[in-house]
């Protein structure tokens, strides 16, 4: 598996793909930090795109990286090696270099910039964790997608779709919920529906860190008295944590079974 | 015309005497040991010089229209033992002490200073720490609180208390004193005709400002900032805000200023910076909003129920979060000449002036005001895209809250 996971890491840290995301993310936090001098405040903008581009990103190329390599793929089940350790490999050279782009290239902006003096360095770690999770999270969802479809078009529709749903229809449902049981009481309901929703549940975790969260009002003083116990980080964790490891889960179990 | 004359004799000679009258000196060394004893000495408009030093005294009452001066800022010490001077004569001049331990209570509010019932005072130039109350004017008018310095450490509201305090004082000037770590900085109570120019309150427990039932009160070039719950004004008439800058109110529960029943005051030329609220306005008619900056707010101006006739005119909203806050479909309020920094439009003509109208409720702060729990999906990508949605075709938010000139550069 290592031997694998070093060859599809080693392959991707060249690639261009790696290289333009890296810079991208580099170029963004030079940018913002240039633009206002402020770490906690670029904190907050950078918060908005991971959420949004990390997932992005994470799935795009997860799912490319699968249909491109199949012909790799397919040499490789001819030896005798671990199915598991062959797809395993494949995944974690994946998300690790993009986990790579991630920290670097956001990281060495906010170094520079004087990141250890300032005490934004809890709040700007959390960001960092929470964006590796979801690269880990929905390259892991890329990877099912496409083992399931043989047909590169419809795989790459349904993992943009999963995508699509976590990121924007998950918060519309959550909402209209909301609205549609306004009458009840629904902290424990809204806590429930974010954890379930690994974009959600990052995005709340790092708000609570945030100045912003006084704009939350009563219902952030929920929040903050459940994500703000130990009790209510584990539990987060545990989800994001349980988010990675059930489509890793079902990633071997089904290459296991699955006919080439 | 000799009745005329000796009135006039009567007159000059009382003013003489006010100005010629005596200097009695208290320090350690002198005769006088005592600020209570100086007091019992001196006749009316004596002056009660105190030198340096620390005086372990309190309950001192004054009874006659003194001066008490301190040079060099001597300490009295109140031990904790109750209130340190009350005033109870009219004309009474207090300046440069340094009043220290006032004791605490649950029952009466003992102040470092109380004025009661009693005009023409002039309290200046006082420093007080460790206090309870800090000045408390009672049914005390036509008086001047100038240049104090009150540096509380309160804790709790429960067993704190405000820094300047009038209770039915009326034509009283608050100018250029320093209130920190209070419970309420300024407090106001059934006071009218009150200037109050100049102050900073920062840092108090609960409002930088709080007033109540108190009319014709004007506000100018005051600092208020890091209160827990900024500024609230309620239940007045009149009121005139100018030029104050309210800063850094940031809480689950904090506002720029809460305005809460006010009529017909004018608030213009204000700074609201980095509060969650910038004004959260209930109930409050006629009145006009002009010059005002808000930056980095939560909600720059939250309303909320019954507000009619107000006018927002040449106000610049600056990267609020959200900029209008609005909880009704009925809109009689006037939104003219803003410039607002999230404004997209274009000025073909170039007057300057927006040629497509701004629509200053986003539908997601509708929809917030509806089901507040809905702001748990604060800057959720969905939210964005249903916000521009409703930018492009407004279908909830209330279609005649409009700015129909917005500016395109900011007013200076």
């Amino acid at each position: 598996m290592l031997k694998i996971l070093k060859y599809s890491f080693y392959d991707l840290v060249r690639s261009r793909w790696s290289y333009a995301y890296f810079l991208f993310y580099l170029g963004l936090g030079f940018v913002l930090l240039f633009l206002n001098n402020d770490v906690s405040k670029a904190i907050i903008t950078l918060m908005n795109v991971i959420i949004v581009l990390v997932p992005l990103i994470g799935t795009i190329f997860g799912i490319m990286y699968y249909y491109n390599s199949k012909e790799f793929t397919e040499l490789l089940l001819a030896q005798p090696i671990k199915r598991s350790s062959i797809f395993l490999g494949q995944y974690l050279g994946v998300a690790g270099s993009l986990t790579l782009s991630l920290v670097f290239g956001l990281g060495i902006p906010f170094l520079l910039y004087g990141l250890l003096r300032s005490d934004a360095i809890f709040d700007f770690s959390l960001l960092l964790v929470t964006g590796a999770f979801l690269t880990f999270i929905f390259t892991a969802l890329s990877f099912n997608m496409g083992l399931s479809n043989e047909n590169k078009i419809k795989g790459f529709g349904y993992a943009v779709l999963l995508w699509l749903f976590l990121a924007v229809i998950y918060d519309g449902l959550f909402l209209m919920s909301l609205i549609v049981f306004e009458e009840y009481p629904l902290d424990t309901f809204s806590i429930v529906a974010t954890t379930l929703n690994p974009i959600d549940l990052s995005r709340i975790l790092i708000l609570l860190k945030l100045d912003i969260s006084a704009l939350l009002g009563y219902t952030g003083a929920v929040f903050k008295t459940f994500f703000g116990t130990q009790q209510g980080f584990f539990i987060s964790i545990f989800m994001l944590i349980l988010w990675t490891v059930l489509p890793i889960w079902r990633l071997i179990v089904k290459s296991k079974k699955k006919d080439f | 015309m000799k009745k005329y004359g000796l009135t006039l004799l009567i007159f000059v000679v009382l003013h003489v005497q006010e100005v010629c009258g005596n200097t009695i000196e208290v320090c350690q060394t002198c005769p006088l040991k005592s600020i209570k004893e100086g007091i019992a000495l001196a006749s009316d408009y004596d002056t009660l010089l105190v030198k340096k030093g620390t005086y372990k005294e309190f309950n001192i009452i004054i009874d006659k229209p003194l001066t008490l001066k301190g040079e060099n800022y001597p300490v009295i010490d109140g031990e904790k033992k109750g209130e340190i001077i009350r005033i109870t004569s009219d004309g009474v001049t207090v300046d440069g002490l340094f009043l220290i331990n006032v004791g605490v209570s649950y029952t009466t509010d003992y102040a470092a200073l109380r004025v009661v019932k009693s005009e023409n005072f002039v309290i200046q130039n006082l420093v007080l720490e460790k206090l309870f109350f800090g000045i408390y004017l009672e049914k005390s008018n036509n008086g001047k609180v100038y240049h104090n310095k009150i540096i509380g450490d309160a804790k709790d509201e429960y067993n704190s208390g405000n820094g300047i305090q009038l209770w039915y004082s009326h034509n009283v000037s608050v100018d250029r004193n320093i209130v920190q770590g209070t419970r309420d900085g300024i407090y106001l109570e059934f006071s009218d005709n009150v200037t109050i120019n100049n102050n900073s309150s920062t840092n108090n427990l609960r409002y930088g400002l709080h007033f109540m039932f108190s009319n014709h009160d004007v506000y100018t070039n005051n600092i208020f900032e890091n209160n827990g719950a900024g500024v609230a004004v309620m239940f007045s008439k009149h009121i005139k805000m100018l030029d104050n800058t309210f800063r850094k109110n940031w809480g689950t529960a904090a506002y720029g200023i809460l305005l809460k029943e006010i009529n017909d005051g004018e608030i213009s030329g204000n700074i609201f910076e980095e509060n969650t609220v910038g004004i959260n306005i209930e109930g409050s008619n006629r009145i006009t909003y002009s010059n005002n900056d808000f930056i980095q707010n939560g909600w720059a101006v939250k309303v909320l129920g019954a507000c009619y006739a107000n006018e927002f005119k040449n106000n610049n909203f600056l990267n609020n979060s959200f900029d209008i806050s609005y909880n009704s479909k009925l809109n009689d309020n006037v939104f003219d000449k803003n410039y607002w920094s999230d404004y997209t439009g274009y000025d073909l003509d170039k007057d300057g002036i927006g040629d497509v109208p701004y629509r200053p409720v986003k539908l997601f702060s509708y929809i917030v005001n509806r089901t507040p729990e809905t702001i748990v999906l604060l800057r959720s990508l969905f939210m964005d895209i249903i916000d521009f949605s409703e930018k492009v075709s407004p279908v909830f938010t209330p279609d005649k809250l409009l700015d129909a000139n917005p500016r395109m550069k900011r007013t200076q």
